[in-house]
């Protein structure tokens, strides 16, 4: 644990970084459904136009712990894509509408295409992306608002920018978000704060999708161990009192 | 084995103990005579053993669905993760359990520093202990290799270099090692299969260090000998047995706690990153439990001694019954020693430390320090400290305060005998 905090914080210690009150955090943290399903929107809108999220199922999205769409809209959601198919009888390859057993659809054919499309440099599949950045959800949370004028005398090549939470400060991705960028269905005034919480959250689950039974289970675990302990304390002393040692 | 004969009731337990003596082996362990005072430090031996079996058994589950293949595994634990019925707590179980079980086996390894549990008669069992701590790490090693992130193959990439330090032979023995010219398919094939053998090695082992300590009996917090039994001693069960439970209970309370509310916190983020060959991390840090080691790996300049020291500061253990010289066990009675033993402690958490640190600067310098201060307190200090050392008078037995004893049961008799 102590060298566990200890190396994180040589990440950290650079800046630190924007922080709000996650759902998700905490003993009984939870997902906000609303900030997932928004999350989604974002994600499919804006960040899907380059990232992909092979590890998720469209049926992820109706399954408990999740934003919970109904089946109905996740089947919608899931035919709104076009999946490549096939072979066919034929040996022919066929595009068709995408199911709730499919993953989600893919950006680019692959990674030298994403890397073709973007400057050379591959937009990081999402699926996991929380987990795979030292800062978490204030990471991600921060980057998104992080964009602002290079300090003078900072040269940026082309097709770089600036941000003040990317670690070297130069990232390839252009500001993705800016005030009303998304139309949210709930009528959720869309921020860039507002999206990039929601955005993060959904990400939160996507590389987590089990935190919420995780959660409940964890303190069902602990609590029986605490009480189990506390039993199994009073018959040792019941036993160690034959003894005339203190336990 | 057994201290007395043990002779079952029932006729057909007679008959059948007699071929093979499974209900005596079950006898002596149930009336095993334990010393009265151990305290909880001693209860580790037990939590070590559940740590084992944890992991066999989260590791045979996980093995089910797990691919050991260079394109395949980092998407065969995504698969875990999500679609396997609580593949997520396996895996977090397992995870974290490698973190717990070094814990562990670090205050294990600790208790027997303080009382001198390495010493005569139980050399045996300390040195079949260093192996499995050897083996340990292997395993945990290979296994941080399986899920083929970004830190799994540049560990095994930086790990499997180090044999090239070797003269001569080292370049072919880190292609034999790989199976290849680089760390890919065939490296993860054989780590899959080595991480799947080493732990029934190391569960044999454990059989042996526990038949080599039910030889002498355990030690004890005053660390002299005792009879067995007698009033000094408690049957095995139920007393220890409780007391054992006890303690486990209250250590898979603070597992639960990292495995379903901070399971990634001992790991490294860039380890969800799918290993990339043509990427490298910006710092490459093993798994907490090794950072002493590569502290004192990269203290040294030149590769083959930097080597050689990280080694020798594990296998300088082995050698520790005889280097310590003092005839009092435990360090109770060793003023001196107490003092050197927290110094110990603080220098390799020092050492675990500016292991995690990059190895430049102020870092390096400390790293350095603390890993001559290592070797100084096994060759130097303990050697000379056995002869120098005025240690405090112990008593004759854990019941009878009254003092004069010695750390060995002859010689605690005739004492006995010559004061009677």
């Amino acid at each position: 644990m102590f060298f566990g905090v200890a190396h994180n914080s040589i990440a950290a210690e650079k800046v630190e970084y924007l922080k709000t009150d996650w759902s998700f955090k905490g003993l009984f943290g939870k997902f906000d459904r609303g900030a997932l399903q928004r999350g989604y929107q974002v994600y499919t809108e804006v960040c899907s136009s380059c990232h992909s999220m092979k590890y998720v199922s469209y049926r992820n999205l109706a399954e408990k712990g999740g934003p919970e769409f109904t089946e109905e809209q996740a089947k919608a959601i899931a035919a709104s894509f076009e999946i490549n198919d096939g072979p066919n009888a034929d040996g022919e390859m066929f595009d068709r509408p995408g199911k709730l057993s499919d993953k989600f659809a893919m950006p680019y054919e692959n990674t030298k295409a994403a890397q073709a499309a973007n400057g050379g440099a591959y937009p990081p599949d999402m699926s996991v992306l929380v987990k795979a950045r030292s800062g978490g959800a204030n990471y991600i949370y921060s980057l998104l608002q992080g964009y602002e004028d290079p300090p003078i005398g900072t040269v940026l090549d082309e097709g770089v920018h600036y941000n003040k939470y990317m670690y070297g400060n130069k990232i390839k991705m252009a500001n993705p978000l800016s005030d009303g960028l998304v139309e949210y269905a709930d009528g959720t005034e869309s921020t860039v704060e507002q999206m990039s919480k929601d955005i993060t959250t959904f990400l939160m689950w996507a590389a987590e999708p089990h935190l919420e039974a995780r959660h409940q289970m964890g303190f069902k675990a602990i609590v029986y161990l605490i009480i189990l302990t506390i039993l199994v304390y009073f018959s040792m002393k019941r036993i160690w009192s034959r003894v005339e040692t203190e336990v | 084995m057994s201290d007395h004969n043990y002779i079952p009731k029932s006729k057909f337990g007679k008959w059948f103990n007699d071929r093979l003596p499974l209900l005596s082996l079950a006898s002596h362990l149930t009336d095993y005579p334990t010393p009265k005072n151990l305290n909880y430090w001693w209860t580790f031996g037990g939590i070590l053993t559940f740590c084992l079996i944890t992991q066999i058994i989260t590791g045979l589950t996980l093995a089910m669905h797990y691919i050991a293949h260079a394109d395949m595994a980092f998407e065969s634990v995504e698969h875990i993760m999500r679609d396997v019925n609580y593949g997520w707590l396996i895996r977090y179980i397992h995870a974290n359990g490698a973190s717990m079980f070094f814990l562990a086996v670090y205050i294990h390894i600790f208790r027997s520093l303080f009382y001198g549990s390495y010493k005569s008669p139980r050399e045996i069992i300390w040195i079949i202990g260093i192996i499995i701590y050897l083996l340990m790490m292997a395993a945990a090693f290979m296994g941080y290799v399986l899920p083929w992130g970004q830190m799994s193959f540049w560990g095994a990439t930086v790990i499997t270099n180090l044999f090239s330090a070797i003269p001569l032979v080292g370049e072919g023995i880190v292609t034999w090692l790989w199976g290849g010219y680089s760390v890919d398919n065939p490296t993860l094939t054989r780590f899959f299969t080595l991480h799947y053998l080493i732990p029934f090695l190391i569960l044999g082992l454990v059989v042996l260090h526990i038949w080599a300590l039910h030889v002498p009996g355990n030690n004890n917090p005053v660390g002299i000998d005792i009879k067995k039994p007698s009033k000094d001693t408690v049957p095995f069960h139920p007393y220890i047995v409780i007391k054992d439970g006890f303690a486990l209970l209250m250590f898979m309370i603070v597992f639960a706690f990292f495995v379903f509310y901070t399971p990634n916190i001992l790991g490294h983020a860039d380890n969800y990153i799918e290993a990339d060959p043509l990427v490298t991390p910006a710092h490459i840090v093993p798994e907490w439990y090794l950072l002493p080691f590569y502290a004192i790996l990269r203290s040294i300049p030149d590769k083959l001694l930097g080597v050689v020291a990280m080694l020798s500061a594990i296998l300088i253990l082995a050698a520790l019954p005889w280097l310590d010289t003092s005839k009092i066990r435990s360090a109770v009675f060793r003023p001196l020693y107490k003092q050197f033993y927290w110094i110990l402690v603080a220098d390799v958490l020092i050492l675990g430390y500016v292991g995690a640190m990059p190895a430049e600067g102020l870092y390096l310098l400390v790293a350095r320090v603390a890993t001559a201060y290592y070797f100084l307190h096994f060759l130097i200090i303990l050697p000379v400290l056995g002869f120098k050392e005025k240690t405090l008078p112990i008593p004759l037995s854990i019941t009878d305060p009254v003092l004069g004893g010695s750390p060995n049961l002859v010689t605690a008799k005739n004492k006995e005998s010559l004061n009677q």
